[in-house]
């Protein structure tokens, strides 16, 4: 099977403090990978070293073929990156925006003209070409930084956190959006903190202070393998486990140390 | 590592769009310059008239009246108030009304006419040294004038002629700048200081901006070039700094009447060249500072000590070697000796070059540090 990410023992450290602990995992391309974990769990850090903007302390990863220690360019050149602050220029336009990017990853005019056609049809914001961004609602702006994020075509797409702060309706077109793609065989890498949206991934993987838990299956299996009523069932057993607390819910496990 | 023209162009033209966008960045440094210039060139002014003085005139007297004519006529002293005491003068002084105070002695017109030579008094306020020092010697030049014209006088009445007795003359000649007019030397460093802080102040938020927004992150997972991101953004800036050039020096010129006595192209694509490396010294700056207040500090650290050890004030042959050292990695040093070179001295190329050598070479590091300093990492 080919992969469109392969990490091996990745770690990273902050001085004295391990932000993430020889993670390995492997996602086949074409899947929906969720990234679960609490806030400061290390799930930002993993992916900005999958993204080549930060050097793993050790550990190697290859994304899309492309090794992130020895071709990070190559990585970047291969990927769409969107997060949760939607990196959006609030005083250019829908279409300027879109215009930017595809400049910036080298485009040219006819195949431009081509994807921002495409992109501004599949996020919904006809009509809203010669909106500035920072007039867009939550929902819309979303989608435009997904468009710009998505604009050279890039066969992996890393969401970090895509959802946060967006009304239920956007949530749920957006997700519709995100299957859509991965039907097309764009394999997704997002993070999450809600479990409806964790369930409806291909597969998951759980990160709890820097540490990858359990297994990397598919939710139908992980419930089932942990004898659970649902995901978050899941993983509050697991935290419960290595922490020997009890916890009440996801939400509670932001503020567990170690 | 290529140097990508289609994503420096990209930047490029966002930034454009940006700059239009915002209404206060566009005008700013068109405003600044104007209204700088008309404000510090008034107020830079070295020399020092109409020093406001109090007369205690015991003689009261014709021939006291004459002297005291003579102060006022030399148009550094304005007689401002007329005392009858010692201390109702000490107490004008102590308020600051009066920076100056005459006294003549009651027997003033009795000595003179007994053939005698009658002592008067300047007092002078030494807080501000600048403004004691024209008081001091015009009080003392005003004073031998009025004295060698009045022997002549009494020669004359006894049948002898002063010119007859012999003596030396000096003569003096000022190049450059003949009448020693202040503004001629600190409008054009003017125009230099003002370019300076306005075009450091415009990217030294360039990148921090993009830091505070987040889409530095968004660029930096992408496969634009930092080399390509400095001087994409660098572009658009130098159009509005030249124009802030143009500006001040079109009110150095038309204003102030301070016409280049040099070459006006010269000064044109010398001032271009100033213009990109003050611009790359905010860039410089943006690298450092992640947000705007760290940015206004990292500002203020360049601009103080450019203002103050340039040469801009105070000369910098005063300094002790050290110090003056300083001055040579401020690069504005080298631009007011161009500016002043070109508007006040005539000088061309050939009496310059060092300077322009100097800023180029500073451009061109102050440019690549910031390219090598803007990694495309997190680390």
């Amino acid at each position: 099977m080919e992969y469109a990410i392969e990490i091996d023992n990745l770690t990273k450290k902050f001085d004295n403090y391990v932000a993430v602990n020889s993670i390995s995992f492997k996602i086949p391309k074409g899947k929906i990978f969720g990234f679960l974990g609490p806030n400061g769990s290390g799930k930002s850090t993993t992916i900005r070293m999958l993204c080549g903007v930060l050097t793993p302390t050790s550990g190697t990863g290859t994304v899309m073929g492309y090794d992130i220690l020895r071709n990070p360019e190559k990585v970047k050149q291969n990927l769409g990156y969107m997060s949760q602050r939607f990196s959006l220029y609030d005083d250019l336009t829908v279409e300027e925006n879109l215009d930017f990017y595809a400049g910036v990853y080298g485009l040219n005019r006819k195949v431009r003209d081509e994807r921002k056609e495409e992109l501004i049809f599949m996020a919904s914001l006809n009509g809203k070409e010669k909106t500035l961004a920072k007039n867009l609602s939550g929902g819309w702006k979303q989608r435009l930084a997904l468009g710009c994020a998505l604009i050279h075509k890039p066969k992996l797409l890393v969401l970090d956190e895509p959802t946060a702060g967006v009304d239920p309706v956007s949530r749920r077109i957006f997700w519709e959006i995100i299957h859509k793609l991965a039907t097309q065989g764009i394999t997704i890498l997002v993070t999450t903190h809600y479990m409806d949206e964790a369930e409806s991934c291909d597969m998951i993987g759980f990160i709890f202070n820097g540490n990858l838990i359990g297994e990397i299956a598919a939710p139908s299996d992980i419930i089932a393998h942990a004898n659970s009523k649902d995901l978050e069932d899941v993983f509050i057993k697991y935290v419960e486990e290595i922490n020997g607390i009890k916890v009440s819910s996801f939400g509670d496990m932001k503020f567990l140390n170690e | 590592m290529g140097f990508n023209l289609q994503r420096f162009f990209a930047i490029v033209k966002k930034e454009f769009i940006q700059m239009r966008r915002d209404p206060i960045a566009l005008r700013l440094p068109i405003a600044m310059p104007i209204m700088m210039m008309l404000l510090f060139g008034y107020a830079v002014n070295t020399e020092v008239d109409d020093i406001r003085t109090a007369i205690f005139d015991q003689s009261r007297t014709q021939e006291s009246r004459e002297y005291i004519d003579k102060f006022e006529a030399s148009n550094y002293f304005e007689v401002t108030d007329y005392v009858l005491s010692d201390k109702e003068m000490a107490n004008l002084i102590d308020k600051g009304k009066i920076k100056a105070g005459l006294v003549i002695p009651a027997n003033y017109a009795e000595d003179i006419s007994k053939g005698k030579t009658p002592e008067t008094l300047l007092v002078i306020d030494g807080t501000d040294p600048t403004t004691a020092r024209t008081a001091m010697s015009s009080g003392v030049l005003v004073n031998e004038i009025y004295s060698t014209e009045f022997k002549k006088k009494m020669l004359k009445e006894k049948g002898l002629s002063f010119l007859d007795m012999p003596g030396v003359k000096i003569n003096t000649k000022v190049f450059y700048n003949p009448n020693l007019e202040s503004n001629k030397f600190t409008i054009p460093g003017l125009v230099g200081i003002i370019l300076q802080n306005i075009t450091i102040m415009l990217t030294a938020f360039a990148l921090v901006r993009e830091k505070e927004r987040g889409t530095i992150e968004q660029l930096m997972v992408s496969p634009i070039r930092p080399v390509e991101l400095i001087l994409g953004k660098l572009i658009p800036y130098i159009f509005i700094g030249y124009a802030g050039f143009l500006f001040a020096l079109a009110i150095c010129i038309f204003w102030f009447g301070i016409w280049p006595v040099g070459s006006i192209p010269l000064l044109l694509v010398l001032g271009f060249l100033f213009v990109v490396c003050s611009l790359a010294i905010g860039m410089l700056i943006s690298t450092f500072a992640n947000n705007q207040m760290q940015a206004m500090m990292f500002i203020i650290l360049v601009i103080l000590p450019s203002i103050l050890l340039s040469g801009y004030i105070f000369p910098r042959e005063a300094m002790p070697t050290a110090i003056n050292w300083v001055g040579y990695a401020i690069p504005v040093t080298y631009f007011l000796n161009i500016i002043r070179g070109i508007v006040s001295k005539g000088v061309g190329l050939e009496y310059i070059w060092q300077d322009v050598v100097a800023l180029m070479i500073f451009g061109v590091v102050i440019l690549t540090i910031a390219v090598l300093r803007f990694r495309k990492s997190l680390d």
